[in-house]
């Protein structure tokens, strides 16, 4: 008799895409109830794109100045305020839910399954290791209540936006402990679809040579309404910011089209597309990895293949 | 300032791991062992900090078998300026040892605990926010910047959409990325040194923590390979293909 709770990952202004895979993952658990808790201020918008995702019970929305914008710190109380009751308690695997569920875990004193890629059952979950060179099979045992875990957005599909579940406001409950502040944020570039959830991605490597030279990955990218992803190799070397590192360290991704260019293809970053759809490999050498994961691969030139490649698209 | 500093000895970030044949975990017989590369980076950012003069002692401390002595020796050629292992064979999940280094918390008293965002082997990127939330003290996890100014600490965070800067109030855990720092190379002479540094060793088992939270690891096995692929010989039979795949 699952019954889940899953803490949905928003920005002030739209629900993420990463909560309803989320709810597809507790799809799963066979639950009862799956309850989307909000938090935040001014969340009707929300609050309705929630209470759509297919198979949601009930979506709980907490409205207080003080949960906006998101801290752990101030959240995470509010999540153990309301867990009394649930089996489970789920959280994406993006930065929001990897900051805020193991200090839920923390005050409730259990463990956390990080990153669940498959649910066996409602207490089994197979979660990548290793830099996803091992998957190991989790069993929280029995005694433990509730369970709480991280799904890996990349391994599940959205749930459809086919439901009509109830909303129902709950008050804030803990106190705001006084000593975490947010000071401010700065977005990435804002072009183009997100890396997170987009459908095609191309990315670049270290073979790009150079941020200048990225452009022509930006140039591609936007000629297919594409993404623009990275190598940490390509990020360590200041092409890009951080925030368009695909991989272990980086943003595990799962488009229908991954398109790596100059990527010799390290399995730190191979963990962060292995559920690609298809995967295009361009690299001049034909000996590196990313052609053993490839569906197509090009060997040659990235400066002369990628004009070419625009210009035939 | 004082700052505590975790290190964990984990199989080395360039070894590519593999699942026993038999399924019962990963083979680290006769594998590089090394700093967690995270927990690196926090220790350098530790020395950094106090080459600045706004810490006079780093600790680190780390939790796993006899041999991690090693990683804290390297520890402190960086620049650390004592060690503490809380020695054990058994291979420690995030809430224990969470529970066990807020054991080290309290008897230490730091000003701040600098730890790797995620372990390399478990990845599972808990323990520091656990510490914290033991604690009762405020976290800042994936930091790529850290300024004090007095009892406060403005830490930039790596997060999906960017960058987000939180002030937290000290004591508090940090946790780490990439691109906070680059880790010096530690030089012969200092690993000499080191060798007369303070290094303090007690079973994990003391503290007396129960493992009744702990999961059951049931089965390991290897990622599943995707099916080989296809070379193609021209950029116009690269767009053909994907044509034909519905992807154009």
């Amino acid at each position: 008799m699952a019954k889940v709770l899953i803490i949905a990952e928003h920005d002030g202004r739209s629900l993420s895409p990463a909560t309803a895979k989320t709810v597809q993952g507790a799809h799963g658990l066979a639950a009862d109830v799956i309850d989307v808790v909000v938090f935040g201020d001014a969340l009707d918008a929300i609050a309705q794109d929630a209470a759509k995702l297919a198979g949601v019970t009930c979506v709980r929305v907490v409205e207080d100045a003080s949960l906006a914008p998101a801290l752990a710190s101030r959240l995470a109380p509010e999540v153990v305020a309301l867990s009394e009751g649930y089996t489970h308690i789920l959280a994406p695997s993006t930065t929001f839910g990897r900051d805020l569920l193991p200090r839920v875990a923390g005050l409730l004193g259990c463990n956390q399954v990080s990153d669940v890629m498959e649910v066996v059952d409602a207490r089994t979950f197979k979660r990548p290791i290793y830099a996803g060179n091992a998957i190991v099979t989790v069993r929280v045992p029995d005694a433990i209540s509730p369970v709480l875990a991280t799904v890996r957005t990349a391994s599940f599909a959205a749930a459809a936006a086919s439901g009509s579940a109830k909303v129902e406001a709950a008050s804030a409950q803990a106190q705001d402990p006084g000593h975490t502040e947010y000071v401010g944020a700065e977005g990435s570039s804002g072009e183009g679809p997100d890396l997170s959830s987009a459908t095609v991605v191309v990315s670049g490597g270290r073979a790009m040579g150079s941020s200048e030279n990225f452009e022509l990955i930006g140039s591609l990218a936007k000629k297919l309404g594409a993404a623009v992803g990275a190598s940490r190799a390509a990020v360590d070397a200041g092409y890009v910011p951080n925030e368009l590192q695909v991989g272990q360290t980086g943003k595990i991704i799962a488009p229908d089209l991954y398109i790596a260019v100059g990527i010799s293809g390290a399995i730190q970053h191979l963990t962060g597309i292995k559920d690609a759809g298809t995967i295009v490999a361009i690299n001049k050498d034909p000996d590196a990895p990313i052609f053993e994961v490839a569906d197509l691969g090009l060997v040659g030139d990235l400066f002369e293949l990628l004009p070419e490649l625009e210009s035939a698209l | 300032m004082k700052i505590l500093v975790t290190l964990k000895r984990v199989v080395d970030y360039n070894v590519r791991v593999r699942v026993k044949n038999d399924g019962s975990g990963v083979e680290t017989d006769g594998v590089k062992m090394s700093i967690n590369p995270f927990d690196e980076i926090a220790l350098e950012e530790a020395i950094r900090i106090k080459e600045r003069g706004e810490a006079d002692e780093i600790v680190v401390v780390s939790i796993g078998p006899d041999a991690s002595q090693q990683q804290l020796r390297t520890g402190l050629a960086m620049g650390a300026d004592r060690a503490i292992l809380l020695e054990t064979d058994q291979w420690v999940q995030p809430l224990t040892a969470a529970q066990a280094l807020l054991n080290v918390v309290e008897a230490e008293t730091p000003d701040l605990v600098l730890m790797g965002k995620q372990a390399i082997d478990d990845d599972c990127s808990q323990t520091g926010q656990m510490l914290s939330a033991l604690w009762g003290r405020p976290q800042a996890t994936f930091a790529s910047k850290i300024v004090f100014n007095d009892r406060r600490a403005e830490v930039t965070r790596e997060v999906d959409a960017g960058l987000e800067t939180i002030a937290v109030e000290l004591p508090a855990v940090m946790t780490v990325d990439l691109r906070l720092n680059e880790p010096r190379f530690v030089k012969l002479p200092e690993i000499m040194k080191a060798k007369k540094k303070p290094l303090d060793s007690k079973p994990l088992a003391e503290l007396g923590l129960s493992a009744d939270q702990d999961f059951e690891m049931v089965a390991f096995e290897p990622p599943p390979q995707r099916g080989g692929g296809k070379t193609v010989e021209s950029v116009a039979e690269l767009v053909d293909e994907l044509k034909t795949r519905g992807l154009l």
